[in-house]
Order: structure tokens, then C-alpha cells, then sequence
């Protein structure tokens, strides 16, 4: 029978499956960080459990630190903690794999596991984080857990899941000039709304994501969550096992020509089923932005927000309250608005590439005197290959510095807070109320379109 | 973890769509290393000022409202992954969530710490919220053997889904690291199987 990809690598992770119930998965990674873990540790030690196999987790500590003067303690005495809490139990429980602050493998854990090769096709990959969708990009099935599951991992290297649905969505065409990866992915999730796939895993496929490189495909998959789906995927392939060779945890030698051959079998077959199937023109997509305070509210950057009689009638309170929070109109046009911060890294878009396309615009030009720009390399491997191509100079030549890497402002658990009422042009994923600080207006974009905002202080389109 | 088998109690309700973890517990409140005391925090930034005192128009700092179970507009709990949502929810003493949808990690989290999801129809929601808004008194029975939920205002009932798996732990009180942990031959062999 044809099997979809995601039915092929859930398959050969099944251990048991409960009787009417959901099927008990095997994980092949673990990735762990501080925020998410110390409760999930603490149940151990209250069953008086130990790690089942502590090789296969791979420990950063990213969301609740500083990106300046790592070198320094920590100044905040709870973050501290909770840091000083994650080094005691990756000791206690003898972890091998663990990236502290300052370590040159640190840095946002979906950046640093396919960075080190811990991302591979036709695994099973979680983490207690919602955007592990990242690591679909290679083939994978990569869900968030939380911490209850985070605990189950830990003790059994296994996960009670319900299996999801299966969406196909197909990008047929080539994408325009001056659309990125992004905009696709933000285009995408305002078609189908914020909790328009939830249930489903989904398959991205067609031309477009065909001609993306790895990281392009990487901030697909990450945002995949941002319409609610368990997870994505992209059928692996020449691109995807040019990037993973040669890394330091990637097989090698016979394993390497060994995992390769099964790697080729990985992409759904013809006249596999999907639960559904949707089809996009990529020619159709615009560099996008979202107006709201979801990430399913978003328009081409010269479209204008929905007026109120386009919203359905049960959505409009939330509509309203939403662009209130927002201080924009309904049917009001953003391009050449003014804006007070741009934020280029995170997990959606903190990789080499969003750098390469971030300077390239800068390049020759200078930043608008009244923005606020925090540019934050998603790990160590980024920052030194930003100096090593050479867009440090060029960055810094435009008027903009580098950040130490971490998730920063991307969920403000540290110190990079955008004040209440300030317009952030955001390269992450998420325009919730304060999710960038309290009171902090986010509007979602890709590198591109936040590169031109920092030059000209507003809203602006890339591509003139 | 906690035994769940029938509750009536009074609602609270928060007619808002697409409530997002960020909203349920903001970022900045889970830097604990425990579970305890998000409760304190849950909806904080719709809840408090900036001083710490209570908004008067939420609906959580309205003493006419409260009970065990919140309902709450379509797609609750959507965004991240974070358990400290439904740690929140539960210390804060709610034992329900009732919405016409879920995003899906909020619901295993909440499934987790013996929190019941009740998912309804759209109509049955708006019944409720109507319902409520007219009066603050109002109570619903939700009934997990029977699968059934009922809005004693009207006394019109419907019935829920929930994974029978999911159903007997709630009712027995016990959790997934329970049976994993009874499956630990079944995970040598899958792995002996793979080498």
C-alpha cells in the first residue's frame, strides 16, 4: 500500500500501541533547554527514576538568557536559577550532551541541533518547545512536548501520542523576487488562520520548496505550528544530505552510506492518501506582514487590513480588540508606517542565510536613526560564520551590531523587552499581546522586509 | 495526579477567541523551577496593571463570577508548548476548560495534569456565554463516564470526545509515566530490534 512520509517514519517508531488509545512512539533526540525541563527532572527525582538513555538528549540553554555579556553571572537572581537548576541536573543525572551559556555549541536549540548534525532524516525528534517543527525540514517527525512528556522521554525515551491527520500542501511555481521563505510560511498560515491545521501533520512539497536550501525549508517547518499543526515535514533530498554530511553527529563512513540508502526511500509515494490536500501558487505570494495578534493575521505588505465586515460575525470582538491592542484601523493600509524596533534572529529566522539576506540589503546603506535594531545569531556556529563571510563589517558599517545568541526578543524572557506601545518589525514567530514585552505591538516579517524597515524607519517594500 | 469524575459548578466565562499560552501565563512568570504558584499569574497582563492592582473589567476580578470550570471562545491555548498554562489554569482552581476547539499540545497538557478539555459545538458555546452573561449563577454538570456536558439552564446536554486511554486514566487518576514505565521491556526489544 502507499504509504505518505510521515506514515513511514511513524511506522518504524511504534513500540506499542494502546488498546483505543494513542501509540507509544520511540524518540530518536531529545533536545532540552532551561525553561521547560527543571519540573520534568524534578519528577524523576520524586520517582526515584534515572535518565533511560541520557545519550540521546541534547541539552542548550537558550530561552532564559542574556544575549550581552554572557561572559558576566547572570544578573537576574529567578534566570540565574533557573540556569544554576539545568547545570545541577544535567550533572546529577550525567548527562553527556550539555551546551551551557558561553559553551561554543550554545546556542537556540532548533539552530544547534541540525547545526551538529543531531538532526537527521527519518527520526523522531521532540523537545518541550512548539517550534521543534524546525527539524521537519529534513525529513523528520519533530513535535513540541511539554513537560509531562518531557519527564516520559527522559525516563522511557518514549512519548504517548495520538497519531495526527495528514495535510499535503503543495507550492507549485516559483517563488517572486524579493519573497522569501517567510513570507511563504506567513502567507500560508493567514490562508488557512492560526488554528486552521490543528490536528494534522503537514507535508510541504512542490516546486517552490523543492528549490529552497536547507535553512529556507527550516523556517517553513518551524512556523508550522502557527496554524495549529502538530508538526511538518519536507521529503529529504540532495539538498538535505549535502547539509548533513560531514557534520560532527551525522553518521559516517559505511553508517553514513548505510542511513543514505534509507534516507532515499523517504518521500511519499505515488497515490499515497493525504487527509487533505491543499495547492498554492508560489507566484502569488508577496513579501508579507501580519497587522494582529496572532500570526494568522497577516497581508501582502501593500494590501490593507480586512475591514470589519469582512470578518465573520463571531470573530469580530476578538478582531477588534486585537488591532485596539495593535493601535491600527481596520481597512487601514500599513506600508510607510513608522516603527520603532527591528529584531532579526530566533528559531523562525536566526540562521546564516536571514543574516546573508539581512546585509545584503543593509549593504552600503545606514539604519534610521530612530530604530531600535537587535540582531541576534541563533547560535556560536552563526555568529562566526557572520565574521568569517565577512557581513560582520558590512553590518557593522550600516550601523548595526551583533547580539550574543539565545532566543531573545522572540519571547522577552530576558532583558530585550520592546516597552508597551512601541512597534516591533519581527523576524520570530509570534505577534501575541506581550509577547515581546508587555505592551509590545509585533508585526511579523521576514529578514527581508525587516531589513528594509531598519533602513527607512517604516514599514517598506523590499523589493523597490 | 488527581481523580476526575463528574463536576457542577459555576462558570467563568472568557468569550475571546484564540487565547494563546503567552496570554494564559506570559513569558516572563516561568522562570520557577516548580509547579506551584502559577495560578497567581494566570492571565496576568489581562488581569493586573502594571502596578499589580486588579482590572476591574476582567472577568477573573468580577466577584460575581468564579466556580471550577472556565469556558472560554474557540482555538484555547494555542501557541506554545508551555505546561505552566495548564499548571496556571489548575492552581488556579479550574478542573475545566470548556471551548469549541483546542490547540492540540494545551489539550495533553492539560489532559496531563487532570484537567478535562470539553470540547462543544459552536451553538452550545454561545448558549453558554448568553446564558452566563444573563446570569452569573449559572452551572454546568460535566459527566466524564457518561462523556456528557450539561448546561443546567436549559438543561439541554451534549456529549463529549475524549480517547477511552485518556478517559481511564482521568477517572483512576493515573498518567502516561505510569504505563510507559510498565512498558520498559516492549522499548529494550524495539531497540535491540533497530541495531
Amino acid at each position: 500500500m502507499s504509504k505518505t512520509l510521515f506514515d513511514k517514519i511513524w511506522d518504524a517508531h511504534v513500540v506499542s500501541t494502546v488498546e483505543n488509545g494513542p501509540t507509544q512512539l520511540y524518540i530518536d533526540r531529545h533536545f532540552c533547554h532551561e525553561v521547560t525541563s527543571p519540573q520534568a527532572f524534578n519528577g524523576l527525582r520524586a520517582r526515584g527514576l534515572r535518565v533511560f538513555r541520557p545519550e540521546l538528549t541534547t541539552m542548550t540553554a537558550d530561552h532564559n538568557t542574556p544575549t550581552i555579556d554572557q561572559d558576566k553571572p547572570v544578573k537576574d537572581p529567578i534566570s540565574r536559577n533557573q540556569l544554576d537548576t539545568f547545570a545541577k541536573n544535567a550533572a546529577e543525572f550525567n548527562m553527556p550532551l550539555y551546551y551551557p551559556l558561553g559553551h561554543q555549541k550554545n546556542g537556540v536549540v532548533h539552530i544547534i541541533g541540525p547545526e551538529n548534525g543531531f538532526t537527521q532524516p527519518g527520526m523522531t525528534i521532540v523537545c518541550g518547545d512548539s517550534h521543534t517543527s524546525t527539524h521537519g525540514a529534513f525529513g523528520a517527525i519533530a513535535f513540541g512536548i511539554g513537560t509531562s512528556e518531557v519527564e516520559m522521554v527522559l525516563a522511557t525515551q518514549c512519548v504517548l501520542q495520538t497519531r495526527p491527520k495528514t495535510m499535503r500542501i503543495n507550492y507549485n511555481g516559483k517563488l517572486g523576487k524579493g519573497v522569501t521563505a517567510k513570507d511563504l510560511a506567513l502567507y500560508t498560515i493567514s490562508k488557512l488562520t492560526t488554528g486552521g491545521a490543528t490536528g494534522y501533520f503537514v507535508e510541504y512539497a512542490g516546486e517552490a520548496i523543492r528549490n529552497m536550501t536547507m535553512e529556507e525549508r527550516m523556517t517553513v517547518c518551524n512556523l508550522s505550528i502557527e496554524m495549529g499543526a502538530r508538526g511538518g515535514m519536507i521529503a529529504p533530498d540532495e539538498t538535505t544530505f549535502k547539509y548533513v554530511k560531514g557534520r560532527e553527529f551525522a553518521p559516517k563512513g559505511a553508517e553514513w552510506d548505510k542511513k543514505l540508502a534509507y534516507w532515499k526511500t523517504l518521500k511519499s509515494d505515488e497515490g499515497a492518501k493525504f487527509d487533505l490536500e491543499l495547492d498554492f501558487d508560489a507566484a502569488d505570494i508577496q513579501p508579507m506582514i501580519t497587522y494582529g495578534t496572532n500570526p494568522g493575521m497577516g497581508m501582502g505588505i501593500l494590501e490593507s487590513i480586512p475591514t470589519i465586515d469582512q470578518v465573520d460575525e463571531a470573530s469580530r470582538i476578538s478582531f477588534q480588540k486585537s488591532l485596539d491592542y495593535m493601535g491600527f484601523q481596520p481597512g487601514e493600509q500599513l506600508l510607510g508606517k513608522p516603527i520603532d524596533y527591528v529584531f532579526l534572529g530566533s528559531c523562525t529566522n536566526g540562521r546564516i542565510e536571514d543574516f546573508r539576506v539581512f546585509a545584503n540589503y543593509v549593504k552600503g546603506k545606514k539604519k534610521a536613526d530612530n530604530v531600535v535594531a537587535w540582531l541576534v545569531p541563533g547560535s556560536w556556529g552563526v555568529e562566526k560564520q557572520i565574521r568569517e563571510e565577512g557581513l560582520l563589517d558590512i553590518l557593522t558599517e550600516a550601523g548595526f551590531n551583533l547580539r550574543q545568541p539565545g532566543c531573545s526578543a522572540c519571547l522577552a524572557m530576558n532583558d530585550d523587552k520592546v516597552p508597551a506601545g512601541k512597534y516591533a518589525v519581527s523576524t520570530s514567530n509570534r505577534n501575541f499581546e506581550g509577547r515581546q514585552g508587555p505592551g509590545a505591538r509585533t508585526i511579523l516579517a521576514g529578514p527581508l522586509v525587516a531589513a528594509a524597515a531598519a533602513i527607512t524607519g517604516k514599514i517598506t517594500d523590499p523589493r523597490v | 495526579m488527581e481523580k476526575f469524575v463528574t463536576l457542577t459548578s459555576t462558570v467563568v466565562p472568557l468569550p475571546i477567541e484564540n487565547v494563546d499560552t503567552d496570554q494564559i501565563i506570559p513569558a516572563r512568570f516561568l522562570k520557577a523551577t516548580n509547579k506551584e504558584g502559577f495560578g497567581d499569574n494566570l492571565f496576568a497582563d489581562w488581569r493586573y496593571n502594571k502596578d499589580g492592582s486588579p482590572k476591574t473589567n476582567f472577568i477573573l476580578n468580577n466577584p460575581a463570577y468564579g466556580g471550577s470550570i472556565l469556558v472560554a471562545g474557540k482555538n484555547f491555548g494555542s501557541g506554545s508548548s508551555r505546561e505552566h498554562a495548564a499548571w496556571a489554569i489548575d492552581g488556579y482552581g479550574f478542573k475545566v476548560v470548556v471551548s469549541s476547539f483546542f490547540a492540540d499540545i494545551f489539550k495533553n497538557n492539560a489532559l496531563n495534569n487532570g484537567v478535562l478539555p470539553v470540547v462543544v459545538s459552536a451553538e452550545f458555546l454561545a448558549e453558554i456565554f448568553n446564558e452566563a452573561n444573563k446570569d452569573p449563577k449559572l452551572t454546568l454538570t460535566v459527566d466524564l463516564e457518561n462523556q456528557t456536558i450539561t448546561n443546567n439552564a436549559d438543561g439541554k446536554s451534549e456529549s463529549f470526545e475524549i480517547n477511552s486511554y485518556k478517559k481511564e486514566c482521568l477517572l483512576k487518576g493515573l498518567d502516561d509515566i505510569d504505563y510507559l514505565l510498565s512498558k520498559k521491556e516492549l522499548i529494550e526489544q524495539y531497540e535491540a530490534s533497530k541495531k
